[in-house]
């Protein structure tokens, strides 16, 4: 498989002192789809705006199809096209005048331009309301014109910031089944970040889960879930240490953790293993409070490596200051 | 590549036209506003005497000028400053994310703005006539080159005051405790015969004199200073802060 995005020691220290992104190496194939997930402030963005050239690296770079982002900017703007998390488009113009002003600024021939706006309009279903004003648009339709316009010159690789952020579950699907069909119409391989996993369980060929600017793990989804064991046993006690120390032996355990007041194990065969934990219990007289046998999802993959939960509310309250703004 | 920065320059203006346009009530009100500005100013000092207005010319004919400069010099800057909204409103990143130089980027939105700027300028003009100004109309070519010069320098000081400024907030203080000083000196409402030489030594530094002037002495005569040199400032000051303006837009992050 062909590299398409390689990144070397990328890093980036704001003002100093905040390190947004820790000596990240990346290595995206051709035609994937691949997802960042992490929480608030992992570094997620800052790593996307190096990559599209509006930020530079305080250390390392990064090559998009083949070009260096600190060399050869102008080459790598060519080859890439991207939504920002958030909305970038002019609420003065219509969809279709945000489209031709993208055309223009890329470069595209008349004929081209008109015949490639109508074919990117139809991709995201747009097309019928291609002359309203964008500041009419609902937030969904903005930003399936956004992913519409990222199209529009014929990108290698389409950034997407947290395409479905905020947006209603209605909504989130539909620009899903777009995500999927571009990647594969176009044939352009999908850079994306979200902190849902949901999101990125659907989506995504390979994750990579980060937080605090450091790459903790990257594989596909399947892989994820199954690298904590085959079933996730989660368990509270009233003496959760005692219970810990004795399953630390046992061969059959995998992936021990402590979060909170809860035990997390993973096992091969969850209901044989289950009977089991709870007779070892009562031996050593724990008393054990609830239980849980399930399928690990990526949820439980993130707090693995993480050691605590991707949140939603601080996103949420963001969300609202956006949307405020854009009001004004 | 040629092709493409000129597209770029096209579009950029295209964009601040469209915008210019779109924005009804202020398009409205820039209109109206002068009208109110010249009529009430122009009624309310008729009876004052100024010593150094010759006999044949009213305080209107005096101010009109000025007029035309304020509106252009604030719509420019206006213009310049809009960067600001799209840093806000998030436009600004496609814009810079784009294969073309930022140097077209800032071409195209200062050509826009001047554009927008000189209609306004032009309806002042027009007010002026309707009002009685004694307006000498071979002399509008050559205030249209003041106006451009003038145009320019603000469209590139509102760049620069917008890639060193966070929000609007920012720019208001400028405004407050820069612009509307350097205007009010600038000879804008009083004529600088027989000011009190500290004062005098004061305007002859504001650069924006040098504008007014120029712009008075090409439409109704009454300048102060040979117009060679009115234009000479105008343009040595609209390439400086032009320079400048455009220079930290490139260099500002988004
Ligand atoms: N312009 C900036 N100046 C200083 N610090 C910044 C700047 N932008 C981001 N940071 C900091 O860098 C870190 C990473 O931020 P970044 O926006 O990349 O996170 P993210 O993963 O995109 O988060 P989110 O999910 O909130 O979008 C955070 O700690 C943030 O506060
Ligand atoms: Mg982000």
């Amino acid at each position: 498989m062909k590299e398409i995005v390689v990144t070397e020691n990328l890093t980036k220290i704001y003002n100093k002192k905040v390190l947004a992104v820790d000596h990240v190496n990346l290595r995206i194939y051709k035609g994937e789809i691949f997802g960042f997930l992490g929480p608030n402030g992992a570094g997620k963005t800052t790593t996307i705006k190096m990559l599209v050239t509006l930020l530079q690296p305080t250390e390392g770079t990064a090559f998009v199809n083949g070009f260096n982002i600190l060399t050869e900017p102008h080459e790598v703007r060519k080859n890439i096209g991207i939504v920002f998390q958030e909305p970038a488009l002019d609420l003065q113009l219509t969809g279709k005048e945000n489209l031709d002003f993208h055309a223009r600024i890329y470069g595209l021939k008349r004929d081209e331009r008109k015949k490639r706006i109508n074919e990117v309009l139809e991709l995201v279903n747009l097309k019928d309301k291609a002359d309203i004003l964008v500041k009419n648009y609902s937030g969904g339709m903005k930003r399936r014109l956004e992913i519409a316009r990222g199209l529009m010159h014929y990108p290698n690789v389409l950034f997407l910031d947290e395409p479905t952020l905020g947006l209603d579950p209605q909504s989130r699907r539909a620009i899903w089944d777009y995500i999927k069909e571009i990647n594969k119409r176009e044939n352009v391989t999908v850079f994306l970040t979200t902190h849902y996993m949901d999101e990125a369980e659907y989506l995504c060929d390979r994750v990579a889960i980060i937080d605090h600017g450091k790459i903790l793990v990257l594989n596909s989804p399947a892989a994820l879930k199954n690298s904590l064991g085959n079933d996730l046993i989660t368990l509270s006690c009233n003496s959760t240490e005692k219970l810990y120390n004795a399953l630390k032996s046992e061969h059959w355990v995998k992936n021990l953790k402590i979060h909170g007041e809860e035990l997390f194990l993973g096992v091969k065969s969850g209901e044989k293993r289950l009977v089991q934990i709870i007779n070892l219990a009562s031996e050593l007289n724990v008393k054990v409070n609830f239980v849980n046998l399930r399928k690990p999802t990526l949820e439980d993959v993130f707090l693995h490596y993480t050691g605590r939960k991707i949140r939603d509310e601080k996103r949420d309250f963001r969300r609202e200051i956006t949307i405020r703004r854009m009001r004004r | 590549m040629r092709f493409l920065e000129l597209q770029a320059i096209y579009i950029m203006w295209l964009r601040q036209l469209k915008g210019f346009v779109r924005a009804r009530s202020r398009l409205i009100a820039n209109i109206i506003q002068p009208f109110f500005f010249l009529a009430f100013l122009g009624i309310g000092f008729s009876t004052a005497k100024f010593a150094t207005i010759p006999i044949n010319y009213s305080y209107l004919d005096f101010l009109a000028p000025g007029m035309i400069v304020m509106s252009v010099l604030f719509s420019s800057m206006f213009a310049g400053v809009s960067v600001l909204w799209d840093k806000q409103f998030g436009f600004l990143q496609e814009v810079l994310v784009a294969p073309v130089s930022r140097l077209s980027i800032v071409i195209g939105r200062t050509l826009g703005g001047s554009t927008t700027a000189l209609i306004q300028g032009f309806v002042v003009l027009f007010a002026s006539l309707v009002l009685g100004v004694k307006i000498s109309l071979s002399g509008v070519f050559l205030a249209v080159i003041f106006l451009v010069l003038l145009s320019f320098f603000a469209v590139g000081f509102g760049l620069a005051v917008a890639s060193k400024m966070e929000d609007i907030h920012g720019f208001q203080l400028i405004m407050n405790l820069v612009i509307f000083p350097l205007f009010f000196l600038s000879s804008a409402f009083f004529p600088i015969e027989g000011l009190p030489s500290q004062f005098k030594m004061l305007v002859y530094l504001d650069p924006l004199t040098y504008g007014v002037d120029g712009v008075r002495g090409s439409l109704v005569g009454m300048n102060y200073f040979f117009l060679q040199l009115d234009l000479l400032v105008c343009l040595v000051l609209a390439v400086a802060v032009l320079l400048v303006g455009a220079y930290f837009f490139k260099k500002s992050e988004v």
